[in-house]
Formats: structure tokens, C-alpha cells, sequence
């Protein structure tokens, strides 16, 4: 059992599941905060179709499910500004459209069925070296961004009317924002497959906010939760031989509910 | 806001209006109103619900766009302007998040962020400021605190405070006083009588609060548009304190 945690498959999926927690909790805490925690199955679902559509034209799967990715975050984005007040609801319309569009592909080219499994309930251990190359590009995106921009980003999350009165290009931010959020979901489809993207979005961020005082404080915890429950899922499910994607969700939801628990012992 | 009998254009206007319409589809909020505020006027909007007040201040500070008319902030086109360090922007308390991860000392920093600030760091000289600004609004031991965790008041001393930080010369609050008890509000009314008196800004304010506003700013509104009053007092020809920092600034007011 031990050579499996020393084989070349298991150290790239442990790279490559690290980077992908880094940021995908980065983003979380954001979009958490904007209340768009939906935005990662909205996204993801989009995302799939692409992935289905690269099988079917024979491209790079995670490079054309990139693109529908980010064609589906600026949608939501364009969506959010005409509802303001629903942005639950642009979410909700460009899930329907994905989750169609990939059925239609999916009809289309029944032969890939295997292949597209994998992009559902991810397949961590087929990571290859440009897995991993576009995953640390992406990943080294999102840190600077949010290394560079820390400060306005917490004023877009906490109040965006502010944030325009004090001059700052709110809407070139929110399409950078949108963009990265649509970059990390496409790399995280192949860590955890699409159906349980949202979870490494949104549950390190939950966790985060059930014990954080400060934004920063914030980020650092849900940092923190992300990797946890990502290596230390990956290693359990290595030794019990079980699902990796689905082992560090469910590690994340037992991290919640101890966070959750411990916050009512502390008040 | 244009006073006839004053010494003509002694301040320059700051906020000017010329002919602006806003509709929310086919209800007609703001009808072709004119309006100037000029350097060192305290101007009180008054209006029942659904009179316009805050789509006003929204259309004052570009949140949103007029249909028609131009909106001039400190002589410039609005869609031209780029100082908006000079303004400083109260929202209503009820918008913002109570469960968000935000201490006080992040958000009265936050006042410090805009195009300025963009790729700059947080200096020592900014946490001075923004330490003075919570000590002089008497509220520097909230500082570590999560904001959503205070009280209605304490709340609104932060985001004066925020509005405070970065020094405007025009501060735009929206019904800063709803959900607060009468003797906060009493103070916080006379936090901002005494900034207008003693130094070179510029207040625009909506309120439901007519007494307060009436008993500083009179009893007849300068002008009126639609279901809008609008009540202003000018501070000219006081004297202006030579010093402009913050500290200073706030110190006055405790007076």
C-alpha cells in the first residue's frame, strides 16, 4: 500500500489537488461573500459541455471546457447587473443552458461516455504533466491577483456601491473576477468532476466564516480547510481505495460541522 | 443650491444638476430637476418613501445614470470625473451584510481605496489616520471588532467614519440616523453641524428626520421637485481652520 503514496500518479494528484485548494478557496471566500455561492454548479455545468463538445470535435477537453467556462461566468455576470437583486437567478438560467447543452453533446457522441464519467466525479489520479502545467498557471493567476488586489477586492465584496464612488473600475474587476473564478472551476472539474466542483468552492469558505473575525482572517482559514480536507482526502482515499472526489467533500462537510459545533461550544 | 441674496458665486458649485430625469420604467422618479449645491452648503433632502431620495444620491455619485439632463460633480461631466477621492459616500446601514468577516479597522481603511490607491500598500501614515478617525468618533476601542457584532450606532460611526478617512470635500450620507436611538442621533446630528460650521465641506444628506434638519437648516425649503423638499444653509464667512488633517478636523468637532 505504501508504494501507492510514492507512485508518480499519487504525487501529481497531490500537487495538483494542493494548488487547486489554494485557489479555489481563494475565489470561494469572494463569491461566498457576493452570495453567488451557486456560481460553481453554474459554471461547472456550462464547463461540462465543453469538455463533452472537446471529446466529440477531438480537442483538448479541459482547454474548450475552459473556454465555455469563462463564456458561461461573463454571462452570469452580464445576467447579475440586469437582476441585481437575484443574483441567484442568472445562476440558475445558465446552469439549465450547460447542464442542456452538455446533455445535447453528450446524445451526440454516446461513445464517450467512459471520458466524460471521469470530468463528472473527476479522476484526480489521471492527471498528466499539461494537467498540471495549465492547474500551476492558473493557480499562480489567481494568487497574484488576489496577493495584488487584496485590499479592493474586499471593498467589492463588502460594499460594490462603495467601491464605485471611491473610483475604482468595479466592472473591470468583476470581469477579471468572473474570468479567474471560470478559470479555477475548469482546472478543479478534473480534481473533484464537475458535480462536486461547487463543494471546494463554497465549504472551505463556510468554514471560514463560521470562525473569522477579519477578511484576511477569512482567507487564511479557508486556505487552511481547503488543503486539509483535500490532502488528507486524498491519502484516506488512497488507503481505503475509495472515491477521491468524493472523500474530500465529505471530509470538508465533517470540517464544517465540527466548525459549525465548536462556535456554539465557544458562545 | 442657488441663493440669490448671497454675494454672487462666492463658493464654487459642487454638485449641479441641470435638467435630470430618472425613470424606473414607466414611473417617472426624478422630473427634470435642477439643482446646485455650492462649497460649504448643507443640504437636507426630505421626501416620503418612494419620493426619489436615495435614487438621487445614486444618480449624484454615477451609481446610476440619468436619462436625461447632465449631472456635474465639482465642475466636471459626471461620466468625466475622476477625483472621487473629494467625495465621501455614506450608505444606508441596512445595505451591508451583518455575518461578513470584516473587522472595523478594515472597513474604515476601505475609505482609503480607490484609482489612488490601486497597487499601493497600506502605510503606516494610513493606519495613523485611520486610528484618529476611530479615536476622535470615540470609538477606537471598537478597532479589533467584527463590525457586524456592534450596535446600530457604533455601526454608523464607522462608516462616517470610512466616508471621514480620506478627507472629502463633499460628504453624501443616506438616511445615516434610521435605526438609531434619539440620543445617538442627537450626537451624530451634531458631529456634522459642527464639521460644516468649522471647515470646507460640503454636506448632502437624506433623512426622514425633519425635526433635526428643519431646527439647523429652517423651516421652508429652499426648493422643491416633485415630492422632494430640499432645505439648505450655507456656512460662509466663517472662519476656516488653517489646519486640514483629520485628526484635526475631528478634534474640532468635540469642542
Amino acid at each position: 500500500m505504501l508504494e501507492l503514496f510514492t507512485a508518480g500518479f499519487f504525487l501529481r494528484a497531490l500537487a495538483g489537488g494542493a494548488l487547486i485548494a489554494l485557489t479555489a478557496a481563494l475565489v470561494g471566500v469572494f463569491i461566498v461573500l457576493r452570495r453567488q455561492a451557486m456560481i460553481g454548479d453554474g459554471i461547472a455545468h456550462v464547463s461540462i459541455a465543453g469538455v463533452a463538445l472537446g471529446f466529440l470535435i477531438n480537442l483538448y477537453p479541459i482547454g474548450v471546457g475552459l473556454a465555455f467556462a469563462v463564456a458561461a461566468s461573463l454571462a452570469i455576470e452580464a445576467l447579475r447587473r440586469a437582476y441585481r437583486t437575484y443574483a441567484e437567478l442568472s445562476i440558475a438560467v445558465i446552469m439549465a443552458g450547460g447542464i442542456a447543452l452538455a446533455s445535447l453533446f453528450f446524445t451526440m457522441g454516446m461513445g464517450f461516455s467512459v471520458n466524460v464519467t471521469s470530468y463528472l466525479f473527476g479522476s484526480i489520479y489521471t492527471l498528466d504533466d499539461t494537467d498540471l502545467a495549465v492547474i500551476a498557471a492558473i493557480t499562480a493567476a489567481v494568487l497574484a491577483f488576489a496577493l495584488v488586489f487584496q485590499k479592493e477586492l474586499f471593498l467589492l465584496a463588502f460594499d460594490e456601491d462603495a467601491a464605485a464612488v471611491n473610483g475604482l473600475p468595479v466592472r473591470v474587476f468583476n470581469v477579471l473576477v468572473s474570468v479567474l473564478t471560470a478559470f479555477v472551476i475548469s482546472a478543479a472539474i478534473k480534481i473533484v468532476g464537475a458535480l462536486l466542483v461547487s463543494a471546494l468552492l463554497t465549504i472551505p469558505a463556510a468554514c471560514a466564516l463560521a470562525m473569522a473575525r477579519s477578511f484576511r482572517q477569512a482567507l487564511g482559514l479557508a486556505v487552511a480547510a481547503g488543503e486539509i480536507a483535500v490532502l488528507l482526502g486524498l491519502f484516506v482515499a488512497g488507503w481505503w481505495n475509495l472515491a477521491p472526489g468524493g472523500t474530500v467533500v465529505l471530509l470538508l462537510i465533517a470540517m464544517l460541522a465540527l466548525a459549525l459545533a465548536t462556535r456554539k461550544l465557544r458562545v | 443650491m442657488a441663493l440669490a441674496a448671497e454675494p454672487a458665486d462666492c463658493h464654487r458649485p459642487v454638485v449641479e444638476l441641470d435638467n435630470v430625469t430618472f425613470s424606473f420604467g414607466d414611473r417617472t422618479v426624478i422630473d427634470g430637476l435642477r439643482l446646485t449645491v455650492r462649497e460649504r452648503d448643507f443640504v437636507g433632502i426630505i421626501g416620503p418613501n418612494g419620493s426619489g431620495k436615495t435614487t438621487l444620491l445614486r444618480l449624484i455619485v454615477g451609481l446610476l445614470k440619468p436619462d436625461g439632463g447632465t449631472v456635474r460633480l465639482f465642475g466636471e461631466p459626471a461620466e468625466r470625473f475622476r477625483d472621487w477621492h473629494l467625495i465621501g459616500y455614506v450608505p444606508q446601514r441596512k445595505a451591508f451584510n451583518p455575518l461578513f468577516p470584516a473587522t472595523v479597522r478594515e472597513v474604515v481603511l476601505s475609505g482609503l481605496y480607490g484609482r489612488r490607491k490601486l497597487f499601493r500598500r497600506i502605510t503606516r501614515a494610513d493606519q495613523a489616520r485611520c486610528r484618529d478617525a476611530l479615536e476622535v468618533l470615540g470609538i477606537a476601542e471598537l478597532e479589533p471588532r467584527r463590525i457586524g457584532a456592534l450596535s446600530g450606532g457604533q455601526q454608523q460611526r464607522v462608516f462616517l467614519a470610512r466616508a471621514l478617512i480620506a478627507n472629502p470635500r463633499l460628504l453624501i450620507l443616506d438616511e445615516p440616523t434610521a435605526g438609531v436611538d434619539e440620543e445617538t442621533q442627537d450626537n451624530f446630528f451634531g458631529l456634522l453641524r459642527h464639521m460644516h460650521q468649522k471647515h470646507n465641506m460640503t454636506f448632502l444628506m437624506v433623512t426622514h428626520d425633519t425635526e433635526r434638519v428643519c431646527s439647523y437648516l429652517g423651516r421652508e425649503p429652499e426648493i422643491t421637485s416633485g415630492r422632494l423638499s430640499f432645505y439648505v444653509r450655507h456656512s460662509h464667512g466663517l472662519e476656516d481652520c488653517a489646519e486640514t488633517d483629520l485628526l484635526h478636523t475631528l478634534r474640532m468637532k468635540e469642542g
